[in-house]
């Protein structure tokens, strides 16, 4: 990054933020992040971002669980020890697949969840002593942030944001760019 | 206004002549004696027409001849004490069903997907979904079906009531007579109580059917939503009565041809096919229309939302399929277990390969977001869904009314092309008789723009 200045624009409607978000891009200027105090519909889509991938990685987490699951049983009831337990055949996996599908069901939903979820915690970086990366606290609360990279151009980009609507333009100084 | 072409009605008079010649076909070839049925069994090619492989129809027969032994040892708890040759004279009525149930199990599959549909139709309207409007006139049209459906149902219920086949043992008093269970259960499996019953299913149903439908047309009309509310009001009065004869239904129509066996969750069973049968229908044909341009105000997230539910009720099918079969399969009680051994052993490719049909294919096919809003996906898991849930109602009625004798052949082909034939026929009238734009509905702005 050629500049360690950023703008921020302050909104207070999230219908605005996002005719704002649309205006400041069909401008060219390159949005950095965008803080809200809850999910806005459609604010992926103006921002242009890539679609998420996790699902994707939920399927393969949850083939992971099924294959742990039935490599487990398989050892366990049919391999290791195939004892006759209450007449159930344990001659070969199949044979006594019914009894098996409540593990085999739930490790793989096991595995699909939570390994999703830490996916999601290592990729958004959240743990429970991070330190809050909020620029301005009533962005939890109902307001709305853009942060623009500044490149010598504040008045310009000023009068832009004026027009969508910002309520509170304040230039920032950042002391070290994450990244 | 969508016009009956005279293509689709030619094609659906076309498939009901082919259909309703297969049937003529079974009936004509089943065989009149025991020395005939025999005679079929006996011979390699079975004589009766399988217009397939020989070679399948052959290690059929092996299989059949060796398995009859085993099958028959089973069935001796029918206590049919028909006289010295009982071998023969329980081939000769397994034959003499094959046509009958080939007819029955298309009838009731296509009349099964008209249910499901009114089925979902009623929750749509009871929960006031806002995206489903804009298909409302589709539903409708399925529904259409409901009543020549089940009234057809009906008449093959009650000439099996006249003895005019073997369908449901218990309707046999000589069969009754020597069988201490079904004894116990008459005061429930007698002809008078379950076609009366039958008459109150099909009047409730079709009765709401009919007041639903006026209530929505005249909806397209009215200045204010009166006729909307009324329609939530018997939506939701309706989809209790359906639960409650839905259920009795599987019990009359469907397991009661198992007279000896029972399951409590068979009535939910029996609905999750017919739910995802109807929605899948649902989904076919209004692609099909909004492939011709009749439904410019639906949009590919309604296909989304139908391959959702069809995708989701595959789920439900199958943890119900699941449920019911392990906790047999687990305890194996073996009044129960009967049940699925049969299935097991003489229906083992259509048994466990509607499980691909039913579960895996949809469930491999329609997770993907973006694959439910491409028509030809929803489209190839649809025919796939619905050509599984007919393999499910066979799989249902099949093995207890023709035993090991059962084929795919002309007579069951004939059945399914002889409904399907019917089924769209009077679907597509019934859609061109009125707008296919709900116009009138007050959710209908909602579900014009509805975007998922």
């Amino acid at each position: 990054m050629s500049s360690n200045q950023v703008i921020h624009a302050l909104y207070d409607d999230d219908d605005t933020l996002l005719s704002a978000v649309k205006s400041i891009r069909e401008k060219k200027h390159h949005i950095e992040e965008v803080y809200t105090p809850f999910p806005v519909h459609g604010l992926d889509k103006a921002l242009g971002l890539a679609d998420t991938r996790i699902s994707i990685m939920a399927f393969i987490y949850g083939c992971i669980g099924f294959s742990v699951a039935v490599l487990m049983m398989n050892y366990i009831m049919i391999e290791d020890w195939p004892q006759n337990i209450g007449g159930k055949p344990s001659f070969s996996y199949l044979e006594n697949m019914p009894a098996f599908v409540p593990i085999m069901f739930e490790m793989t939903v096991f595995f699909a969840a939570h390994l999703m979820v830490i996916t999601f915690y290592l990729r958004s970086r959240l743990w429970p002593f991070k330190e809050a990366e909020n620029p301005n606290p009533l962005t939890t609360d109902d307001k709305f942030l853009v942060e623009i990279e500044l490149l010598d151009n504040e008045k310009e980009l000023n009068a832009l944001l004026k027009e969508t609507g910002a309520i509170d333009i304040t230039t920032i100084e950042k002391k070290s760019d994450h990244e | 206004m969508y016009t009956f072409t005279n293509k689709l009605r030619n094609f659906s008079i076309i498939l009901m002549v082919v259909g309703f010649l297969g049937l003529v076909y079974g009936f004509i070839t089943s065989p009149d004696t025991v020395a005939e049925a025999q005679a079929m069994v006996a011979d390699a090619h079975h004589g009766e027409g399988h217009g397939t492989g020989h070679d399948g129809a052959a290690t059929h027969d092996a299989h059949g001849e060796t398995a009859h032994g085993e099958q028959h040892e089973a069935d001796a708890a029918h206590g049919e004490d028909h006289g010295e040759d009982h071998h023969g004279e329980h081939l000769l009525h397994q034959l003499q069903n094959k046509p009958w149930a080939a007819l029955y199990v298309a009838a009731f599959f296509f009349m099964m997907v008209a249910l499901g549909t009114l089925a979902f139709y009623a929750i749509n309207r009871a929960a006031q979904a806002g995206w489903s409007p804009a298909l409302f006139r589709v539903m409708e049209g399925i529904t259409g079906y409901l009543l020549p459906g089940a009234l057809i149902v009906f008449v093959i219920l009650a000439l099996s009531g006249m003895h005019y086949n073997h369908l449901f043992i218990w309707m046999d008093p000589e069969v009754v007579a020597h069988d201490k269970l079904i004894q116990g259960k008459v005061g429930f499996l007698n002809v008078p109580g379950f076609l009366f019953r039958a008459l109150i299913y099909i009047g409730g149903w079709t009765t709401y059917r009919y007041f639903s439908r006026k209530f929505s047309l005249a909806q397209d009309r009215a200045n204010d939503i009166s006729n909307h509310k009324k329609n939530f009001r018997i939506s939701a009065g309706f989809l209790v009565f359906y639960i409650v004869t839905e259920s009795m239904m599987s019990w009359d129509w469907v397991m009661s041809i198992d007279p000896h066996w029972f399951s409590t969750l068979f009535g939910w069973y029996v609905f999750a096919s017919m739910f995802v049968s109807g929605i899948t229908t649902i989904a076919l044909i209004t692609i099909y229309l909004k492939s011709k341009g009749y439904l410019e105000k639906v949009n590919d997230s309604h296909i989304h939302d139908l391959g959702k539910f069809m995708f989701g009720i595959s789920i439900f099918w199958t943890y119900l399929w699941f449920s019911q079969f392990m906790l047999i399969w687990y305890s194996n009680i073996p009044e129960e277990v009967t049940y699925f051994i049969t299935r097991i052993e003489d229906y083992n490719v259509p048994f466990f390969g509607m499980l691909v049909m039913n579960f895996i294919f949809p469930l491999l096919i329609l997770m993907n977001s973006d694959y439910k809003r491409l028509n030809y996906f929803i489209v190839m898991a649809g025919i796939v869904i619905l050509l599984g849930h007919y393999m499910d109602v066979f799989n249902m009625i099949m093995p207890s009314a023709v035993g090991d004798q059962w084929f795919i052949g002309v007579p069951e082909i004939g059945g399914f092309l002889f409904f399907f034939g019917l089924f769209i026929f009077v679907v597509f009238k019934e859609i061109s008789k009125a707008p296919l734009h709900a116009a009138g509905d007050p959710l209908m702005g909602e579900s014009e723009r509805f975007h998922y």
